[in-house]
């Protein structure tokens, strides 16, 4: 038992973050609001460049073929950068999905060197993220799973909060020839997409919980009322406290759920849940308190905050709200519909 | 990162399972904070140690087994799973035994551990006074030397197990001329020396969990200090670092909660209000995620890292999980909540009762949450000081 990263692992993390600190900055965020696609081609490039999404494709299809717990850590930084790139979609969901299918061939090489995004819809969720740059969508029909290129479908743009996110509504026909999956195969399918979306949701919201606690001491510490800084007084103090205990205990449940997504524990779908319900949770608080700290300022649209505290809301409600993850870890604990076991211990009678 | 067990650690837990089997007490033992139940919990601790299982995690020449904090861990799961009593020495094996190991001189070692970890000398804690409490360098209970021995006057306070314990640790003002957190020492007190007068404080179930002690000219010998003198403040800080950390709430202790909360809501589903659902679902996960973070933590512990403010986030975590069950299994048994064991009605709701009393003390002892949440905005948050 070794519950901690490599340091391969940790190396990786690092540098990561200073790529995407210097690639992702608010300015340039905001910059691409106003474009038409939302979307930087150049820092697409340079994902590719880093290894990010290539990770989890297979060696033999150019990627770096490692797991889970390998991309976990990389997956939250680019929640504390709020990073606009459907990295989940293409690089945590889109690649181990098709490299399931006959189009690990074509479609892996590609997305491992940034030449194709892939993005995935679910029963779940009535909207596609980032379908209008996408190469490849992976959608769900029935009991079957379809790969369908973008000049197939039909787009209907639904603009969000989030100035960041593009979702869509996708029209499309199910034909034979963009089947991949049936039946229990395209099922289990989808519940592993499902599992490694919530996942990587999950480790985002963590980055983003801590970026928002990050502005929120700052904030504290320079802003000045009564002549003195606003941090020192106690009420704040416990604000903050709160949420640096919420991210905190969140933060071994991701890294754990990334363990039993990589090696497909059978725990995994209660793991995840738990993962997505702690993360979000932290994440919404951090939101609401952070912004109960910054005061009207923070009600503002020129102050960054909102950048996060969206993106945390919209994550909160994708790939399974909080209470639809409560909901199946309760199938699994109450019912004994599924495994849930802990180190040590289990659910009684599961 | 391997989650898995290895063969040595499985080896580990069966020993422990199977002695536990054969010794765990059939019958529960009365509570300790009762007269009776108090030398009931002493012969077990004394049953522990004979096999060597009382402090597992001391060196095996203090009289542990020197394990690993994971084997410690596994330890504990196995010790609630077996539904193995209350640990009356805690205060002793958990927090002061750790301190006396980092500042204990080699003669105090000896003379204290082994009696500690054999129950032949349970341990009060004596922090708080009337006007120390959440500020404890407020105190002011002295000890003044006098020759080869402090002469100890003032008073303390909730001092849990103080009833019927043998003896007390705690910080008295050593300089008469020092403020706050200096010149105070650490010293260790036996509760039967003349001088001294222990009044038991009925606590919210009635029982006597602690006590105030008086001390009116006592006198205890100069290597009764632990640590240097007047740097009491420093040995005090680590004890209370052990107390808020690990070792005084092991995860196993909320999981067995979560899971008898599952069961009793399995027992209770067809009446329970549906919104308990999500409460016990909600109990079940928080209990799991203080587990993952102690799993986290010793994982870190064991490749040479340190714990420091972290025990802050620690704590709070523990207590308002711990309260928060409680109360979820209170709700579930709606209007009988309200009996006591004696009634008719009762099954076992005096055990849900009891353990909502003792976790609505959790938010207070131990340093309250809010002096915690004051540690992790000032040390870890780096926030200006008030």
């Amino acid at each position: 038992m070794e519950f901690r990263f490599t340091e391969d692992q940790l190396t990786f993390h690092a540098s990561l973050r200073k790529a995407l600190e210097k690639e992702c900055t608010v300015a340039h965020l905001r910059a691409l609001w106003a474009t038409e696609t939302g979307r930087s081609p150049e820092r697409w490039a340079k994902l590719a460049e880093l290894g990010l999404l290539g990770l989890l494709v297979p060696g033999e299809h150019g990627g770096l073929g490692m797991n889970e717990v390998d991309l976990v850590l990389l997956l939250e930084e680019t929640g504390r950068v709020a990073l606009p790139e459907p990295v989940i979609e293409t690089a945590a969901v889109g690649a181990p999905l098709l490299a399931a299918t006959k189009l690990a061939e074509e479609w892996l090489p590609k997305v491992a060197v940034g030449e194709a995004i892939v993005t995935f819809g679910h029963p779940l969720n009535p909207f596609v993220t980032d379908a209008h740059v996408a190469d490849l969508l992976l959608l769900p029909h029935g009991d079957e799973l379809h790969a369908v290129p973008r000049v197939q479908v039909a787009l209907q743009h639904e603009p969000c909060s989030d100035a960041s996110r593009r979702l869509f509504r996708v029209n499309w026909t199910p034909k034979a020839a963009t089947r991949v999956a049936q039946g229990t195969d395209a099922q289990r399918l989808l519940a592993a997409a499902l599992d490694r979306a919530a996942l990587a949701c999950a480790a985002q919201q963590l980055g983003i919980g801590q970026q928002m606690l990050d502005l929120g001491v700052r904030y504290a510490t320079e802003r000045q009322q009564f002549g003195k800084p606003i941090g020192s007084f106690q009420a704040v103090k416990h604000l903050l406290a709160n949420v640096a205990v919420r991210i905190e205990f969140a933060r071994p449940v991701v890294y754990r759920a990334a363990f039993s997504v990589a090696h497909e524990t059978a725990a995994r779908a209660v793991d995840v849940s738990h993962a997505k319900v702690a993360a979000s949770e932290a994440a919404v608080l951090a939101a609401k308190t952070v912004h109960q700290v910054h005061g009207a300022m923070g009600y503002t649209w020129e102050c960054d905050l909102h950048i996060w505290m969206k993106r945390a809301w919209a994550l909160e409600a994708a790939w399974g709200t909080s209470a639809w993850h409560r909901a199946r870890v309760a199938a699994a604990v109450i019912d004994g519909r599924g495994p849930a076991a802990t180190f040590g211990y289990s659910a009684p009678g599961a | 990162m391997d989650l898995t067990y290895t063969a040595e650690e499985q080896a580990f837990r069966q020993e422990v399972r199977a002695w536990l089997e054969a010794h765990v007490p059939k019958t529960p033992l009365k509570s300790f904070d009762t007269r009776a139940g108090f030398q009931q919990h002493r012969e077990w601790e004394r049953s522990l140690n004979t096999g060597r299982w009382s402090a597992v995690n001391w060196p095996v020449e203090y009289g542990g087994r020197g394990v690993t904090l994971l084997q410690w861990l596994i330890f504990e799961e196995e010790y609630y799973r077996a539904g193995a009593p209350g640990r009356v020495n805690q205060n002793g094996i958990f927090l002061l035994g750790p301190t006396l190991m980092e500042f204990g001189t080699p003669e105090q070692k000896a003379r204290y551990l082994p009696r500690m970890a054999s129950g032949e000398e349970v341990w009060a804690q004596g922090w708080s006074e009337p006007n120390a409490g959440s500020d404890m360098a407020a105190i002011r209970a002295t000890a003044r030397k006098d020759g080869d021995h402090y002469v100890i006057n003032g008073q303390k306070t909730w001092c849990s197990r103080g009833a019927f314990a043998d003896w007390l640790f705690g910080i008295f003002r050593t300089d008469p001329n020092s403020e706050r957190h200096h010149g105070l020492t650490f010293i260790l007190v036996p509760l039967d020396a003349p001088g001294v007068t222990v009044r038991p404080i009925a606590q919210l179930d009635g029982e006597t969990g602690f006590a105030e002690v008086f001390f009116d000219d006592a006198r205890v010998p100069v290597e009764n200090r632990l640590g240097p003198e007047n740097q009491g403040w420093k040995v005090a800080m680590a004890t209370a670092g052990f107390e808020r950390g690990l070792m005084l709430r092991s995860p196993a202790r909320y999981q067995n909660t979560a899971r008898k909360l599952v069961e009793f809501y399995r027992a209770h589903a067809d009446t329970a209000d549906p919104c308990l659902r999500d409460a016990v679902a909600r109990a079940w996960l928080n209990a799991e995620s203080y587990t993952l973070n102690t799993y986290w933590t010793v994982s870190r512990l064991m490749s040479g890292g340190s714990i420091g403010a972290e025990a802050s986030l620690n704590k709070i975590f523990w207590s308002e999980l711990d309260l928060h069950m409680h109360e979820t299994a209170l709700a579930l048994l709606g209007p009988r909540a309200e009996l006591t064991r004696a009634a008719p009605d009762a099954g076992n709701i005096g055990d849900w009762l009891d353990g909502f009393l003792f976790a609505l003390a959790g938010p207070i002892y131990a340093g309250t949450n809010e002096i915690q949440r004051n540690v992790i905005a000032e040390r870890l948050l780096k926030l200006p000081k008030g």
